[in-house]
């Protein structure tokens, strides 16, 4: 990468805001890193199976049964903004 | 009193249950010596005013354990050294605390580290750097920097940390004491604050391989909560405890000793290999192929699953929220200022090598090397039981010096990750000191789900070195 606009369309993609200082010294240390792991391109990979690590040897199930989840007032309280057992956000609809 | 800094864990759990002394004064023991040496050092982001107290029998009863700051313990405050957690109260138990509970271990506090545990200097903390208890211009390494440098200072008995490239052995090498990754499913990760979800572990820290082996105990075993955690038994580590290690196979990789390697570090690893061998254990030279990818795989792949973990702080439910005109732009302001500079960073690759364009190229193809790293290693442990390397390169460097280069600060762990990339189980312990008294650490990989056979090695090298025993002088005693 690392031109501005990759820097500032994956910025957008993951909903941070960054300072325009932020921005340049991300575009220039990005730009150090993919061009280090760009060294995977030179590895020949052809028939090879992706891997995602881990060592599942059985689907997983369980009972298909309600439990009672953790306290609801202390999920509540950490929320930044609350209005009785709603967290509260800005307004999406129009 | 003083001298209760020279016995292990086990040692001090033993004289509370003859009753030679009460639980109580060991644990106010390690708590007074955490009001007076730790404002040097900063490993604690916050220590109780009162332990969070076990229940349980063990043997390991009665005593005290901090706990790396990613880790839920309920009713308080979780961190992972990041603002955008601010004030977030845990609200139930990662399994190893309930563990931890269950076997009447107390815990004192929670320990400093990295951002979200991005970082291998614990540098990247909002409160601050951890400095090393040898030299304290030094790094302790990271991300598990506070809990290797509590144990090294002797201001807890144990403590646990998490690896996810290797932030338990990288701090626990750096600081000369001994840090132990288990097998990926062998410790649950329920409660674990996720970075990388194939990768993660949390594992112990210890003076020595005796009391690693009893938090081991205790710490793992199967929790239906994570979904990958292994449906095995899990054998007593203690056993295997000073075990005969005539015969086993030991490989040498080659590449684990090249370019780059510190010449004091290669030399203490070669006392290493020297012992094992007087012991009767076979040194075989071995290679894998692919180590020179593994830097370079494991930055995709963490980086892609710690920017889809962390993509949960966006301000409504929890943590910090900055507001906005819109949800849109409070989600950006958010994660704007509550994440740190390195945190971004990974977000950054992360989000960049998943996105429509770059993902075949970037992380597909990260996954398929990471099959072929994963299968280097299957072929190696078809002619040997366990291989041999050092930890880290060099020493700990100074605070500063990588911190501006964030490539350099990677390369750091370069042979800690492919064990993760693997799912391996691996430790650190104490081989030496440099010429400057800095500990050298060796590293141990085993098979899969094979700790015991590095706890039997690990193990038979302290019958017959003394580098676990040796303590930093931080303030005059």
């Amino acid at each position: 990468m690392a031109d501005k606009k990759d820097v500032e369309y994956v910025a957008n993609l993951a909903r941070i805001k960054i300072t325009p200082e932020q921005e340049s010294s991300l575009e220039e240390q990005l730009s150090k890193i993919i061009g280090y792991i760009d060294k995977l391109k030179e590895l020949d990979v052809t028939g090879v199976k992706p891997w995602r690590g881990a060592h599942i040897t059985r689907d997983v199930f369980r009972e298909d049964k309600a439990i009672p989840s953790e306290a609801r007032e202390e999920i509540l309280k950490n929320s930044p903004s609350r209005e009785g057992d709603y967290f509260k956000i800005p307004k999406v609809i129009e | 009193m003083k001298d209760l800094i020279n016995i292990n864990a086990r040692g001090l759990a033993e004289k509370i249950s003859s009753q030679e002394l009460k639980k109580e004064e060991v644990i106010s023991f390690f708590e007074d010596r955490i009001k007076k040496v730790d404002p040097c050092l900063g490993s604690f982001i916050e220590k109780y005013e009162q332990p969070v107290k076990g229940e349980g029998k063990s043997l390991l009863s009665g005593l005290p354990i901090a706990i790396k700051d990613n880790i839920c313990i309920k009713g308080k405050k979780i961190t992972c050294a990041s603002k955008i957690l601010a004030n977030h109260i845990a609200v139930y138990d990662a399994e190893v605390v309930r563990r931890l509970k269950c076997a009447g271990l107390d815990i004192i506090g929670t320990t400093n580290m990295d951002e979200f545990a991005f970082g291998s200097s614990t540098e990247n903390s909002c409160y601050g750097a951890t400095k090393n208890p040898w030299d304290r211009t030094r790094v302790v390494g990271g991300s598990s920097g506070g809990s290797a440098a509590a144990v090294a200072a002797r201001l807890v008995p144990f403590a646990l940390g998490s690896d996810t490239g290797g932030s338990i052995r990288q701090p626990a090498c750096l600081c000369g004491v001994v840090g132990f990754k288990p097998t990926y499913g062998r410790v649950s990760r329920f409660g674990l604050v996720a970075f990388g979800s194939s990768l993660d572990q949390i594992g112990p820290i210890t003076t020595d391989f005796t009391d690693c082996a009893h938090l081991l105990n205790i710490i793992c075993g199967h929790d239906h909560r994570d979904s990958t955690s292994a449906f095995l038994d899990v054998p007593d580590f203690t056993k295997s405890l000073n075990a005969d290690i005539k015969g086993l196979k030991i490989g040498l990789p080659k590449e684990y000793f090249g370019q780059g390697l510190n010449k004091e570090v290669k030399v203490a690893v070669e006392g290493v290999k020297k012992i094992f061998q007087e012991k009767g254990a076979e040194m075989i030279e071995v290679s894998l192929p692919h180590t020179e990818y593994a830097v370079a795989t494991y930055y995709i792949i963490a980086s892609s699953e710690a920017s889809s973990n962390l993509q949960r702080f966006d301000g409504i439910r929890y943590g910090l929220r900055v507001g906005g005109q819109n949800l849109e732009e409070l989600y950006a302001n958010s994660r704007g200022q509550g994440f740190g500079d390195e945190a971004k960073r990974r977000i950054f690759l992360g989000t960049y090598s998943l996105s429509s364009g770059y993902y075949d190229a970037y992380y597909l193809k990260a996954l398929k090397a990471r099959t072929l790293i994963r299968r280097d290693f299957d072929q190696v442990f078809k002619k040997v039981d366990a291989l041999l390397t050092p930890t880290t390169p060099t020493t700990a460097f100074k605070i500063g010096e990588k911190a501006s280069d964030p490539l350099s600060m990677y390369l750091s762990d370069i042979y800690t990750i492919s064990t993760n990339l693997a799912g391996l189980p691996a430790v650190s312990f104490p081989c030496g000191f440099s010429s400057s008294k800095l500990p050298i650490g060796a590293q141990l990989i085993g098979k899969e789900f094979d700790e015991s056979s590095l706890i039997k090695l690990g193990s038979a090298f302290q019958s017959c070195s003394d580098f676990h025993k040796e303590i930093p002088k931080i303030i005059d005693e």
